[in-house]
């Protein structure tokens, strides 16, 4: 079992698998969203805490009145790895809002300000009012939804990806998804006038309103207010809350693969000595009765 | 092979224990003196990994249950409270899911291993069914697991696959609701799938031993398919073979930490971070890559209970390979045809894994026929026959022999010592 045998028996693989593709690429239903550059993405990637921050700015101000984030805590703002806020103005995001509490001693509920250990609140009170509110679609909660969402890469590229590491097909889509607003196609039927069309969303009758346009949030960062910047701090930022340690895991990462490699050669000299008479000699290998 | 103890216990209490419970003497006979033979290649370090990999597993996932929630309303928000909250959580759930998949992965490469040397011939076949209960076991442990974090293909995987139950004449619904405990995949399945997924492992764990007795029984393989006859033919496990096993085990971690560490979700697919929702079928369900050559079969037959016999036998039919396959001669080094065929075999292997992960309609049911109908004809029909009229090359006389001077026997012209 060779290495060659088994290079080639994945080329043939690789090529019966690629000729099988050619016949049955039909139900192409989702358009591939172009591929954006993030600071997180490459075994260094690192989140921009000025981006996450502007990306919070937008959900807050615009995805907020739809989308909850049922996951993400007001403390997470000031974690490390993430948009960095202090935690005065975390806790300050906090006190924007209120929070249903209690009962309390005469077994009421109350409202009261939020802390940072709190969630941030969702928009509706349930599933039903947040549809009634939508045209009868849900807008889904936002915690994961950088990786609950993808585009199939296809062969070869899904192999190629393992080597280059590509794994933001959410938040490109995402960024797409943003900037996917078109004129409906003459030919295409909608299904609900409360629906617009959307070139990224499969199907592309998409329930959501365009929610970004041109200086549509203000930056006090002076980056530039437009829908292009808009749609990527967003995605930047969804990214992140779906996956708050992604910076500490690629530094240990890091760490590991160091140690594993110098190990593992360390361990390689320490077999090919082990090994040394009994390659070169047969009788060699003293046997301890 | 495995011989009697030659442990010598030097402390006064090992020899108080040596003469109560000799389990020093046992590792000693088993992991130190126990001979290998000295032309294993690095094929052989995958039942290491194995075991490594197992506990692995077992530590991971004993930790994540600590802070995991059965229950349909908690499971989904609780695995993500272990990514979020507890320390160091990420790093234990990425661990378990991506080790899963190095464990089916390593499981894979052990198998085509033994298949290409013949190491489920006598007297090892009974090592060999040991393996392919392994096998079964870990396909269903890794099922159930997968069904835990309660996304939605966790709970579509759960409906699909214990339907496929349902295609049993006559008691086939009433075994489908007893499997959900209830009318619907629901909470009683979560709780069931819990507590057989924490079992499980150990239950592998203990048919592990079986297996590692029966190879110390047997002895182990070795490529050239020839039993070790000469002193010269082995070396003692320790260290040779312990040494050669870290090796590659640390280099099989460093393929382990790339997928843990920069790209956790790529062997995952998008829609489990969606949470379980009985009333959305996904567009595709598809289970995890190392299910899919399984599933293509299953898909490949239009009858649904010729497609659940066909899965079944797919598996089950490795059992028998012991069997099936006719030819005298163990090595696929010395059999010219049988390895054509096998790596024939590996590519439909691999054929039928993409085509499990494509839709079911078209050109690829079609291809998934033709490889599903060759999967089977490699056991029942290439296999039984080769035996019969390949005409395999001489075998060296020993292992000694093929090291030092190539497979050509003694006699022939032989070409200068070669090193391994
Ligand atoms: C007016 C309410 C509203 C606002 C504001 C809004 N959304 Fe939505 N969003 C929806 C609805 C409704 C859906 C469900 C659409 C559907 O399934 O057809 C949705 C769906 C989505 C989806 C899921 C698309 C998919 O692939 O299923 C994403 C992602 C999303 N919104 C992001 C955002 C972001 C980011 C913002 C802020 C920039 C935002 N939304 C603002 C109502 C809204
Ligand atoms: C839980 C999974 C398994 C573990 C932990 C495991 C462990 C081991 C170990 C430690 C060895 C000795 C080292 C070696 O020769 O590679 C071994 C040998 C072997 N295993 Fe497994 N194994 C597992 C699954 C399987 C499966 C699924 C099969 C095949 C159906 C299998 C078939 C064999 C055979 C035939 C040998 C003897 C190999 C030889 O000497 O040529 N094992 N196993």
């Amino acid at each position: 079992m060779n290495l060659k045998r088994t290079i080639l028996a994945f080329a043939a693989a690789g090529a019966l698998a690629g000729a099988l593709a050619t016949p049955a690429a039909h139900a192409a239903e989702q358009v591939t969203p172009p591929r954006q550059s993030w600071s997180f993405s490459g075994p260094f990637g690192k989140y921009d805490p000025a981006q996450l921050q502007r990306g919070f700015k937008v959900y807050k101000e615009v995805c907020a009145a739809c989308h909850s984030m049922n996951l993400l805590r007001f403390r997470n703002l000031a974690e490390p790895g993430g948009p960095e806020f202090s935690l005065a103005q975390a806790a300050a995001v906090a006190a924007e809002y209120k929070i249903k509490d209690g009962p309390n001693e005469q077994g009421e509920m109350f409202e009261r300000d939020g802390r940072i250990a709190d969630a941030f609140p969702a928009p509706f009170p349930n599933d039903a009012a947040a549809r009634a509110a939508n045209g009868g679609v849900l807008p889904p909660d936002m915690s994961v939804i950088a990786k609950a969402r993808t585009y199939e890469r296809g062969f070869p590229w899904f192999v190629l990806d393992m080597f280059t590491q590509y794994q933001e097909q959410g938040p490109d889509y995402l960024t797409a998804l943003m900037l996917g607003y078109r004129e409906k196609p003459a030919d295409f039927t909608m299904p609900s006038p409360t629906m617009q069309y959307n070139m990224y969303f499969p199907g592309h009758a998409i329930g959501m309103p365009p929610p970004l346009s041109n200086d549509r949030v203000t930056y006090d960062d002076g980056a530039p207010q437009t829908l292009e910047q808009y749609s990527k701090d967003v995605s930047a930022f969804l990214m992140w809350i779906a996956e708050p340690h992604l910076v500490a895991r690629k530094r240990l990462g890091f760490q590991v693969m160091i140690f594993l490699i110098v190990f593992a050669g360390l361990l390689y000299f320490t077999k090919k000595k082990v090994w040394h008479a009994v390659d070169l000699e047969p009788g060699a290998v003293e046997k301890k009765a | 092979m495995s011989g009697h103890s030659l442990y010598q216990p030097q402390s006064p209490f090992m020899k108080w224990m040596e003469r109560r419970l000799p389990i020093a003497g046992l590792i000693h006979s088993s992991f130190v003196v126990y001979p290998t033979p000295r032309n294993l290649n690095y094929w052989w370090t995958f039942g290491g990994i194995l075991t490594f990999m197992l506990g692995v597993q077992i530590i991971t996932g004993i930790v994540l249950a600590m802070h995991y929630t059965p229950h349909v309303d908690y499971a989904f928000n609780s695995v993500e409270h272990i990514m979020r909250d507890v320390n160091y959580g990420w790093l234990l759930r990425y661990l378990h899911a991506n080790g899963a998949a190095m464990f089916f992965l390593a499981a894979y490469v052990h198998m085509f291993r033994g298949m290409y040397y013949g190491s489920y011939k006598e007297p090892r076949e009974v090592l060999w069914i040991l393996g392919v209960i392994l096998l079964l076991l870990i396909i269903a442990t890794g099922f159930m697991g997968y069904v835990l974090p309660w996304g939605q293909m966790s709970f579509w995987a759960a409906t699909v696959i214990t339907n496929l139950f349902s295609a049993i004449p006559l008691v086939g619904e009433p075994i489908v609701s007893w499997l959900w405990g209830g009318y619907a995949v629901g909470n009683p399945t979560l709780n069931r799938f819990y507590s057989l997924h924490y079992l499980l492992p150990f239950v592998i764990a203990g048919v592990v031993v079986l297996h590692i007795w029966a190879l110390h029984v047997a002895g182990q393989n070795n490529p050239t398919g020839v039993e070790p006859r000469r002193d010269t033919d082995t070396v003692p496990f320790t260290p040779y073979a312990t040494i050669k096993d870290s090796f590659l085990m640390i280099v099989f971690c460093i393929l382990f930490a790339w997928f843990v560490f920069y790209m956790p979700n790529y062997l995952g697919h998008a829609d489990n971070y969606i949470p379980a929702n009985p009333a959305v079928t996904p567009t595709h369900i598809v289970p995890e890559w190392y299910y899919l050559p399984f599933y293509a079969i299953l898909r490949a037959i239009p009858n649904k209970l010729m497609g659940v016999v066909a899965l079944g036998a797919s598996i089950v039919i490795l059992a028998f390979l012991p069997w099936l396959d006719t030819s005298k001669v163990r090595s696929a080094r010395y059999r010219p045809l049988y390895r054509q065929f096998f790596w024939v075999f590996v590519v439909v292997c691999v054929g039928l894994g993409w085509l499990g992960s494509k839709p079911a309609e078209g050109g690829y049911v079609i291809a998934a026929r033709i490889l599903t109908l060759y999967y089977f004809a490699h056991f029942l029909i290439v296999l039984p026959l080769l035996g019969l009229f390949e005409k395999t090359k001489p075998l060296p006389n020993s292992i000694t022999e093929s090291v030092l001077h190539g497979d050509v026997p003694l006699g022939a012209s032989a070409p200068p010592p070669v090193k391994t």
